[in-house]
């Protein structure tokens, strides 16, 4: 599981890398999404990898990282959702709005001239 | 101490209650504004002498959030380098938002309510005891700044701030990295505890507890501005609306204030293992930083690109020497971040004003030239005289006639903006500079030439001074071309409100100069117990929570 993990995680990271050098504005803003998958997964697994352990902790069961997994991660994992997804959307409304005044999709507002 | 969570409930709350008085009513939301802003000023002012009136080992103050037991919420921690950078938020948002009073509230609907927003990110950030908390800080502190940026609109704005945008994500996301990879080595987020626990780490987890500090040192140093991430900076600032590029001001210090306070805490001398770990790093950055700004503000033709550049010294000079890891040099440099802020913001909103004054006299030019055949001006070149004029003639009208006001206070504060950021006497630049210079020369204190200074000391040494003369051959040829060269020029129209302002920053730094020694003595204080960070992680570590009522009343 840590290998099918870690490959996921570098492949986002790395596709996530190279849209965002790309020049045009949504490529650059799939780039970020990307990214951010990345780095989520990438928090995930800073806890600890487990199958079919629950974060909340019941009856009868020793409350230690060996019957359960790491809360913590979830819970940044979570903020880091939704801060990553609130900054996407506004990267989105200044992508259109640079679209709209320069009527082009590059990053710098004019096409290279080549 | 309670009044430790009012630098950010304030903002919070004023927030929120401009955003519900609507999109007009502005007179409203401005007092509003102008009123929590003057309320935070004075809880800042009262936190900074509460903080400073305790000797360095108690100079603490925890305050609980949640008033869950210590390692597992969230703690606020307020000690003198958090108290100090409060004020100079507090005092340079006021400025700004006065400034902003003139004009620029005007040029979008939501500036009141965003200008809080990011005061209360900035504030979080100097306060928070959490890692992940100080994220959360940095990215309300951010996502403000991207609404302040684009306010009033235009192309350039919304382009700078794609890119600003775009890079302040990248930089979020290795902050993340840097968090996880931190939790993952020591199991904790609470600044105090890691520190506690660092020194503990087996020796194989050395390298992934070094990955990960390293990670969030990058996201740390590009929001500082450090070469080679700074170029974000110059079409950002320029970009800007002058109140809101002010408030930018304080934002690249939050980045040296993040790097300060994590590697004092988590890479302190002694440590073995993790000893200073990446301060080699961090002096060569800075280095690197002051070469790059200081070729730039050697080429800057314009006013709003020499002023960037001299905050990007700053930035520069601050890094490498808290690189340097001595309590005298940090503390000049706690003393040189108050002023050059300072001088900075009070230039940011002064580059506007002159740029009026410019205007008002390009505009009669345009409508002549068709005329008599004269060359048009070019934005930034000398102005062009048309051949018919006798300039001669011109001086000797003259001559006696009564400067006007605008004109005299546009000069006096640039000359005096000037002197600040060029680090010259008598202002507070050039006391900064002394102070970093003699601790830099004198690594054991003035007098003992025991240890002699490294390659590194010395080219700080030789880069502050080359910074300061490309600072002063920048801005005397910017000096030249706004306010002599041109005669004939109508004066500006200023309002009070526009220099009022300005005023106060500069008399701010005039103040740092008048009272130096206690300021100094301050900074001097901040940066021992930043070198000692024992007390740091005893005086979080000690805190209990405060037992419910019921408890209360039962225990005795």
């Amino acid at each position: 599981m840590e290998v099918v993990l870690s490959i996921a995680i570098g492949v986002l990271g790395g596709s996530g890398v190279w849209l965002l050098l790309r020049p045009r504005t949504f490529q650059v803003l799939l780039g970020l999404s990307l990214l951010s998958y990345a780095v989520n997964l990438f928090i995930f697994a800073m806890g600890s990898l487990s199958i079919r352990a629950e974060p909340i902790i019941v009856s009868g069961r020793p409350a230690d990282l060996q019957h359960y997994t790491d809360p913590m991660p979830q819970a940044l994992v979570l903020t880091a959702i939704v801060i990553g997804f609130a900054t996407t959307a506004l990267f989105l409304v200044v992508l259109l709005a640079l679209r709209g005044l320069t009527g082009t999709d590059h990053v710098d507002g004019r096409e290279d001239s080549r | 101490m309670n009044l430790v969570v009012a630098p950010i409930l304030l903002p919070m709350l004023s927030a929120a209650l401009i955003l519900l008085l609507g999109e007009r009513r502005l007179r409203w939301k401005a007092l509003l504004n102008v009123a929590s802003c003057v309320v935070g000023l004075g809880i800042g002012v009262a936190l900074l002498i509460a903080i400073d009136g305790h000797d360095t080992t108690r100079a603490f103050s925890v305050y609980l959030p949640s008033n869950w037991p210590v390692p597992f919420g969230i703690v606020l921690v307020l000690d003198r380098l958090s108290a100090l950078m409060l004020v100079l938020t507090a005092g340079i948002a006021l400025a700004a938002l006065l400034y902003a009073l003139a004009r620029w509230q005007r040029a979008g609907v939501h500036f009141h309510s965003l200008f809080q927003l990011q005061l209360m990110g900035l504030n979080g950030a100097f306060l928070t005891g959490d890692l992940f908390n100080l994220f959360v800080f940095f990215e309300v502190m951010l996502v403000a700044s991207y609404g302040l940026l684009l306010h009033g609109s235009g192309p350039r704005r919304v382009q700078a701030g794609l890119h600003y945008v775009a890079v302040n994500l990248v930089a979020s996301s290795l902050f993340l990295i840097g968090t996880a990879m931190l939790y993952g080595v020591s199991g904790t987020l609470n600044l105090a505890d890691m520190a506690a626990k660092l020194g503990r780490i087996p020796a194989a987890d050395r390298g992934l507890l070094h990955a990960g500090a390293a990670i969030l040192g990058i996201a740390f140093v590009a929001k500082a501005a450090a070469w080679p991430l700074n170029f974000w900076l110059l079409p950002t600032y320029t970009a800007a609306s002058p109140p809101a590029a002010a408030l930018f001001a304080v934002m690249t210090k939050v980045g040296f204030y993040a790097v300060l306070r994590i590697w004092t805490l988590f890479f302190p001398r002694g440590h073995d293992g993790t000893f200073l770990f990446g301060a080699d790093a961090l002096i060569w950055i800075g280095l690197a930083t002051l070469v790059f700004s200081t070729v730039g503000l050697w080429g800057a033709q314009r006013l709003d690109r020499a002023v960037a550049f001299s905050l990007i010294v700053s930035s520069g000079a601050l890094l490498a020497a808290a690189g340097f890891d001595a309590p005298a040099l940090t503390g000049g440099a706690l003393y040189y971040l108050v002023g050059s802020t300072l001088a900075a913001a009070a230039f940011l909103l002064l580059t506007e004003l002159m740029d009026r004054s410019r205007q008002l006299a390009e505009e009669p030019a345009l409508v002549e030239s068709p005329r008599d055949g004269a060359p048009f001006i070019e934005p930034g070149a000398r102005p062009a005289w048309p051949a018919d004029v006798n300039l001669d003639d011109d001086e000797r009208a003259l001559i006696g006639r009564a400067v006007p006001a605008a004109l005299v206070f546009l000069g006096l504060a640039f000359t005096i903006c000037a002197l600040l950021t060029a680090g010259l006497p008598p202002f507070s630049g050039f006391l900064a500079k002394v102070v970093m210079l003699t601790a830099l020369l004198h690594p054991n204190g003035l007098g003992s030439m025991a240890a002699p200074a490294g390659v590194a000391a010395w080219s700080l040494v030789a880069l502050l001074i080359l910074s300061g003369l490309a600072a002063m051959i920048a801005l005397v040829r910017v000096g030249i071309r706004w306010l002599w060269a041109p005669h004939g020029r109508p004066a500006p129209r200023l309002r009070v409100i526009e220099c009022l302002p300005i005023g106060l920053l500069l008399a701010a730094c005039v103040g740092l100069v008048v009272w130096a020694g206690p300021v100094l003595r301050y900074t001097q204080a901040a940066a021992e117990s930043l070198l000692r960070p024992a007390l740091y992680i005893e005086a979080v570590l000690s805190t209990r929570p405060v037992p419910p009522p019921a408890a209360r009343d039962v225990a005795p």
